[in-house]
């Protein structure tokens, strides 16, 4: 958690050498990332971690609680972290972007809020962290300081600290009021208060507020922003846009439904079928409206939106198998989705094209970006054997239990919908001819940004072949509910 | 008889002998008023905290003034509300004090110097008077110092609407201050006492008495002048403006809170909380009142483009917060309206005090001015934002501490549609601030810098030198915004303080 803070400090002292500066992202990233794993084995224990840090006033701690889907979540993001340092360097320096220092500052700041996100053990440092992620991402959308940018970053903002402050702080202060905490429970706060005569019209209208706040999960239709803000520089929209960002938006949907309301309480007031039914209509829409975006960045944007519903669509079965499905899709949508920006990114960097219609025949230029790409769509698309068809599986099988069978035709219709924005790409680059006077030579972009794409590419292989670390968190969180 | 019982006198008298001496002294050295009125203030912050952590230790404090005792004598009373008042108040005056020096050579006339810092200290004095004393007429006599002191201040503006703003405001506020004379007039009639402490036991059995209703009637209407309640802030806007900017950070981070002092201390303290529910509506109307403050005050600051002006008419909306906190009347929400005067003094006295360090630097007074000064003033930027987030009510800043006091108080008072009345106001600061914030750090079109040198083929421009305003205005202004971070932090020292306030003006 700290250590991107002392990052930042170091990083500002040597914004002079680059070099050195780098080494600091690169260096706190794999602390970090050790560190994560150090604590690992006792969270697989079943053991729990909590560290206070400090009362701000009666009632509202800053408190850490290290639990099996906080490290799950915790995990994903800071082991992507080091990949999208090495990134970074390399869009940052082929590009040569300016205000250098300032993007790492940013984006360190940025990661220690996910992972204080991650940690959090009530819903006071949830917000806060919230809140955080929202101010240090805004300077990564406006990095560019051209007019889109400042528009995007503009909408970005209005969207995401509008909704928190207008909702998820109402609905904050009525779950303090009504429960008088904010700590979470594996039964729900709310589930424990139902001795206190709590209305169902209340808890109706406070879980509304609750969902409506946390646009970051960007669900129709709060997801607006997310399309504007791929105005951010390529890994910016990777890591933040595909795991911290959004992902974090995803985490506290699921926190909210399991360790604020509950399973139990949500089922009983059939809140849980209605928001699958919400999910489930941004996962249809939002492929539709990927299926006409010729901006590669923007057809992945709104391929994130409707992904994002697949989590919701999965807690919201509040059945053992949709909440691990929707657990296992946090990190498998992270892996695939971080490749396919960092693949955006190195189409960007090497041959300076963002839009799908110029894409012919680049598989022959860029042989290994490219066959990412194709890999990562259809983990996506949920094809075995890679990732992707775990989290689809386990799904399904939610589905089942909660016995919804019309839910099933929407996961259907919903990847060939996504078999169809993605697979006309993957034919173009590979089967179409280059336009006229382009040669075939090779040109890909520089190798500290292929060699993450690489990397993430074979997490998605990874994970489809051992995924029992992250498929035990899952099944521990939900056996922790009971 | 010992020299630190006589501190609740003290405090007073001290700065009010200094008023005196400074034109004599003043003129042997330039800067000797400057050294006077910051030791001056200095002194009064100290022995502020000392008679708070003697408060906190034995309890209430009573002081005779000439020994006489009351209801005959004038009584000076601490306890736990004035006591954390004072303690803000003498605070901020010693802050302001300090940044002061560069700031008023800067911006007032060199032949008014010498009054300035005068009138400073009757400023100073009024303000802590209205706070110790136990007697309402007192009370009074002081709130005219205060004024009378406020109108010359504003009045030593540079432009001559200061002269408007600084006639506005006399003639409102001697109406004001009428009102509340005719308030004091007719509970003495009712009760044949101006003692506090006596009022409010004689006051219960006189509850049906119409006399003592228009007694409310009329304190009402005048402290919420005095305050500047909307609809009834008029005067604010355009004081705040044209004032030097010392004036402004005084004003702001002060006078108001006083006034807010008085109104919690004669409407909540002489008055008692079923009087004000159950036999007038006023905590209803003051309800409505001060929610349409909030968003009024907020809204405006929106369409201004005047930097001062923008924060003046924000300060409407904060104030609207502290009134709705108050006249929820539980605990809850009074505990964040009296901390928010501790938070309120803090991020307001910072943002203003950070205009008048770009006055000082660039001379320009627009939001446009702020643009792209990130690399020019970085430290006074930096205030700028943690202040203005503070404004925002963003958690870890103080303007989160009271907001979800006021909120949870309005909740427990059964009053859930409030809920977005606070959460709008946040949200339309969070316009008003972000825009700047932005303007700061991500500049749309910088005016065309001039060119310095060249190093090394980069051009090095007006723009991205480093400017900063003096040691001894930034200082002052970074203590403010560091306070803001560390209170939002740890709040709970003022908080048990508030709370023990809210507690003792709640039963």
């Amino acid at each position: 958690m700290v250590t991107p803070l002392c990052a930042v400090a170091l990083i500002i002292i040597f914004s002079n050498k680059p070099n050195l500066r780098e080494s600091w992202t690169i260096l706190a990233s794999l602390i970090k990332f050790g560190l994560i794993v150090f604590m690992l084995p006792t969270i697989l224990d079943g053991k729990v971690i909590e560290c206070a840090i400090v009362t701000v006033l009666p009632g509202l701690d800053i408190k850490f609680k290290i639990d099996a889907l906080g490290i799950f979540f915790a995990l994903t993001a800071s082991f992507l972290w080091i990949l999208t340092s090495f990134y970074s360097i390399g869009y940052v320096r082929t590009l040569n972007e300016h205000a250098q220092t300032r993007y790492f500052i940013c984006f360190a700041v940025a990661i220690s809020a996910t992972i204080g996100v991650a940690f959090s053990a009530n819903m006071f440092t949830t917000y806060l962290f919230y809140e955080m992620i929202t101010f240090s991402t805004y300077a990564l959308v406006a990095h560019k300081e051209t007019p889109e940018a400042r528009q995007g970053a503009k909408a970005y903002f209005v969207f995401l600290f509008g909704t928190s402050v207008a909702f998820l702080l109402s609905a904050i202060f009525l779950t303090y009021y009504a429960t008088g905490t904010l700590d979470f429970s594996n039964q729900g706060i709310f589930n424990d208060a139902r001795g206190k005569g709590l209305s169902d019209i209340f808890l109706i209208v406070t879980f509304g507020l609750f969902i409506a706040g946390t646009s970051k999960a960007a669900m129709m239709p709060f997801h607006a922003w997310l399309p504007r803000a791929m105005v951010a520089p390529t890994p910016v929209s990777a890591f933040l846009h595909a795991v911290a960002v959004v992902k974090s938006g995803i985490f506290v949907v699921v926190k909210i439904v399991l360790h604020l309301f509950g399973i139990n309480l949500l089922a009983e007031l059939r809140l849980g079928i209605v928001l699958a039914y919400c999910a489930s209509f941004t996962m249809i829409v939002s492929s539709v409206i990927a299926l006409r975006q010729d901006n590669l960045k923007a057809r992945l944007a709104y391929s994130t939106v409707a992904q994002l519903s697949y989590v919701i669509f999965g807690v919201a079965l509040l059945t053992p198998s949709g909440i691990t499905g929707s657990i296992m899709h946090i990190v498998i949508h992270a892996f695939g989705k971080i490749t396919l920006f960092f693949c955006a990114g190195a189409i960007y960097v090497a041959a300076h094209k963002t839009k799908i219609s110029e894409l012919d025949g680049i598989g022959r230029k860029m042989p290994f970006t490219m066959v990412a790409f194709s890999l990562a769509s259809l983990s996506i698309i949920g094809v075995p054997p890679l990732g992707g068809f775990i989290s689809k599986w386990y799904l399904i099988k939610g589905v089942i239990e909660a016995g919804e069978i019309a839910l099933i035709a929407v996961l259907v219709v919903s990847t060939i919908l996504n078999a169809c924005y993605f697979l006309p790409v993957v034919y173009k680059a590979f089967f179409k001819e280059l336009p006229q006077g382009e040669t075939t030579e090779r040109k890909e972009a520089p190798a500290l940004m292929v060699v993450p794409l690489v990397l993430t590419t074979a997490g998605t292989l990874l994970l489809f072949f051992v995924p029992s670390i992250f498929l035990d968190l899952a099944k521990m969180v939900v056996a922790g509910l009971n | 008889m010992k020299l630190i019982h006589e501190f609740p006198v003290l405090i007073i008298i001290i700065p009010l002998i200094f008023a005196l001496i400074i034109p004599l002294v003043g003129r042997l050295n330039r800067i000797l008023p400057w050294i006077i009125a910051s030791t001056i203030t200095f002194f009064c912050f100290l022995t502020s905290i000392f008679l708070l952590f003697t408060v906190l230790d034995t309890g209430k404090i009573s002081y005779w003034l000439g020994g006489w005792e009351p209801p005959w004598g004038i009584e000076y009373v601490v306890d736990y509300l004035n006591a954390f008042v004072l303690a803000v108040i003498s605070f901020i005056a010693f802050i302001v004090s300090l940044y002061s020096g560069r700031s008023v050579e800067a911006e007032i006339n060199e032949d008014k110097q010498l009054a300035f810092y005068s009138i400073y200290m009757l400023f100073i004095t009024g303000l802590l008077g209205i706070v110790i004393t136990g007697d309402i007429f007192n009370m009074y006599v002081f709130l005219e110092i205060t004024s009378l002191a406020g109108y010359a201040m504003i009045a030593m503006g540079r432009k001559r609407d200061a002269l408007v703003a600084s006639y506005n405001y006399l003639i409102l506020g001697t109406i004001a201050a009428t009102f509340i004379l005719i308030g004091i007039g007719y509970i003495y009639m009712a009760t044949g006492t101006l003692n506090i402490a006596d009022l409010q036991e004689r006051l219960p059995a006189l509850f049906h008495s119409k006399m003592v209703l228009v007694a409310l009637a009329f304190f009402t209407v005048g402290l919420s002048l005095k305050l500047a309640l909307f609809p009834l802030h008029t005067w604010l806007p355009g004081a705040y403006t044209y004032a030097p900017s010392v004036v402004s950070c005084i004003m702001a981070a002060t006078a108001t809170k006083v006034g807010i002092y008085a109104m919690l201390r004669i409407i909540f303290g002489v008055f008692k909380i079923e009087f004000d529910i159950h036999f007038i509506p006023i905590a209803n109307i003051l309800i409505v009142v001060s929610s349409m403050a909030i968003i009024a005050g907020s809204a405006v600051a929106i369409t201004q483009t005047n930097l001062k002006s923008m924060l003046a008419y924000s300060s409407v909306g904060q104030i609207g917060y502290i009134v709705l906190g108050a006249v929820l009347a539980n605990q809850t929400a009074m505990t964040g309206s009296i901390i928010h005067i501790l938070n309120h003094a803090l991020m307001k006295g910072a943002l203003f005090m950070v205009v008048g360090c770009i006055v000082y630097k660039t001379g320009i007074e627009d939001i446009s001015g702020l643009r792209g000064m990130c690399k020019k003033m970085p430290f006074t930027m930096a205030v700028f934002t943690v202040a203005g987030l503070s404004l925002m009510g963003v958690p870890l800043t103080v303007g989160f501490v009271s907001k979800w006091y006021i909120a949870i108080g309005a909740l427990n008072a059964g009053m859930g549609y409030l809920i977005p009345v606070i959460i709008t106001g946040s949200l339309l600061s969070a316009v008003y601030i972000w825009r700047i914030i932005v303007n700061i750090y991500f500049p749309d079109e910088l005016p065309e810098p001039e060119l310095l040198y060249t190093d090394g083929g980069t051009e090095i421009t007006d723009n991205d030198t480093y400017s900063e305003a003096p040691w001894s205005m930034l200082a002052p202004t970074m203590v403010l915004a560091v306070l803001c971070i560390y209170f939002g932090i740890s709040a709970t020292a003022p908080l048990s303080i508030a709370e023990k306030a809210a507690v003792m003006l709640s039963q």
